[in-house]
């Protein structure tokens, strides 16, 4: 597997480059499915860009230490990722992020890879109403961490369009 | 061969450790092995701690299956349903169980026990010792549980496990709940409500819903801190492992059996 990352990586990086400028045009600028939580944030745990390209790396690393060294208040969580980037139909119900044209199945659809985490994993966020109880940020977002890209909807808006220009 | 045992040679083992590490620390450049020294601190588990169960076989009641139907619920296994194409049979034989009821009856003189089984978080694990992709893991605080990233569903582990412990996906999962994704063709088993306890949590959900219907059969915690409602609990009554002769040191104990 991961002797094939570094072409999966150059190939990602193409039609990545290829996806940002049509979800440019597609969406005046926004990589968030709209109605989502995501869409009403100025942040990811990341920039865009930075997810866009890492995010498989981020979620392989972490899934390590939080299943086999039990470190659950990680940054990367996939959970967390659903959390915010689900968006509701018309009833008020969340839409799995693999349904058509939801937030993981656009890209991954067209960049024609398979995405196989939610063979297994949960598709929607889940309402807490169980005892369960989980340290640290939920969302996995870097809140109040230092490290957070401290930029605003605009400022987004403008590093999406230089990264269209470079 | 002077002894003859089924059971791993532990001192062989540790030998053979050793020498690997040894063997390493000749050839990798003194920086290199730094590294490596430091990533073995990492925050996360530790085995300072051992998580351990003792379980009451007196308090268990006959015919209460409130610690099932927590586990069941704490793990997402009450909202699987039943494939179309399978039998009542089958489903009932194939669906996962992380803790079941056992009723225990002396032939001779007739006493009945009960207790809950489930898996017994060995110290030597069985499951771990033949899985070949590393998947079955026993973590640095003595739970035992299936890295589902790397199962490949072989069933290895449910063959060797003495406790039945195991359970295998068969079918795909329409919903899961976050803290126990599952999906069809891996393995599962009791992890001891890992995420739970990692989230801060000092129980699990069985014991919850045995103390709340008022029996406290099971008691959660640390077997290696002396101050501990377990170690004291174990220090002041006779306990034991089932399939003691075996060797394997499990986490899980039981009284009066």
């Amino acid at each position: 597997m991961r002797s094939s990352t570094g072409i999966k990586r150059f190939a990602g990086l193409l039609v990545g480059g290829l996806f940002a400028a049509l979800a440019m045009t597609a969406h005046s600028g926004s990589a968030v499915t709209q109605g989502s939580k995501a869409a009403s944030m100025d942040a990811c745990v990341a920039l865009t860009a930075d997810m866009r390209r890492n995010h498989m790396d981020y979620l392989q690393h972490d899934r390590h230490a939080s299943v086999r060294k039990g470190i659950r208040d990680i940054k990367n969580s996939l959970s967390g990722c659903v959390d915010c980037h689900a968006s509701k139909d018309d009833q008020g119900n969340y839409k799995p992020v693999t349904a058509e044209g939801e937030f993981c199945e656009a890209c991954h659809n067209y960049t024609a890879v398979n995405v196989a985490c939610f063979q297994c994993h949960r598709k929607t966020p889940q309402e807490m109403t169980s005892s369960v109880t989980t340290g640290g940020n939920k969302l996995g977002l870097m809140l109040d961490d230092g490290e957070a890209p401290a930029l605003s909807a605009e400022e987004f808006e403008q590093l999406h369009a230089k990264i269209l220009e470079d | 061969m002077s002894k003859h045992t089924d059971q791993p040679d532990m001192k062989r083992r540790e030998f053979l450790g050793k020498t690997a590490i040894a063997a390493t620390a000749a050839t990798v450049a003194p920086g290199v092995m730094l590294t490596v020294a430091n990533a073995g601190s990492d925050e996360g588990v530790s085995s300072d701690t051992r998580w351990g169960m003792l379980i009451d076989t007196n308090k268990c009641a006959d015919g209460c299956a409130a610690c099932v139907d927590a586990c069941n619920k704490e793990n997402g296994i009450d909202i699987l349903s039943k494939p179309e194409d399978q039998s009542d049979e089958m489903w009932n034989a194939q669906r996962p169980q992380w803790i079941r009821k056992v009723k225990l009856k002396d032939k001779q003189t007739g006493v009945v026990t009960n207790l809950p089984m489930m898996c017994q978080h060995c110290e030597h694990p069985p499951c771990e010792d033949v899985c070949p992709t590393g998947a079955s893991l026993k973590r640095a605080d003595g739970i035992v549980m299936v890295d589902r990233h790397t199962c490949i569903g072989c069933r290895y582990c449910m063959m060797a496990c003495p406790y039945k412990a195991r359970s295998f996906i068969h079918s795909n999962i329409a919903e899961q709940v976050v803290n126990s994704p599952r999906g069809k063709g891996c393995v599962e088993s009791c992890n001891m409500c890992a995420p739970r306890i990692d989230g801060g949590a000092t129980t699990t959900a069985c014991q919850d819903a045995c103390m709340k219907d008022g029996h406290q059969a099971i008691l959660f915690g640390d077997m290696k801190d002396p101050d501990s409602a377990i170690s004291k609990a174990l220090k002041e009554k006779s306990s034991r492992q089932i399939r003691a002769d075996l060797e394997l040191n499990t986490g899980v104990r039981y009284t009066d059996v």
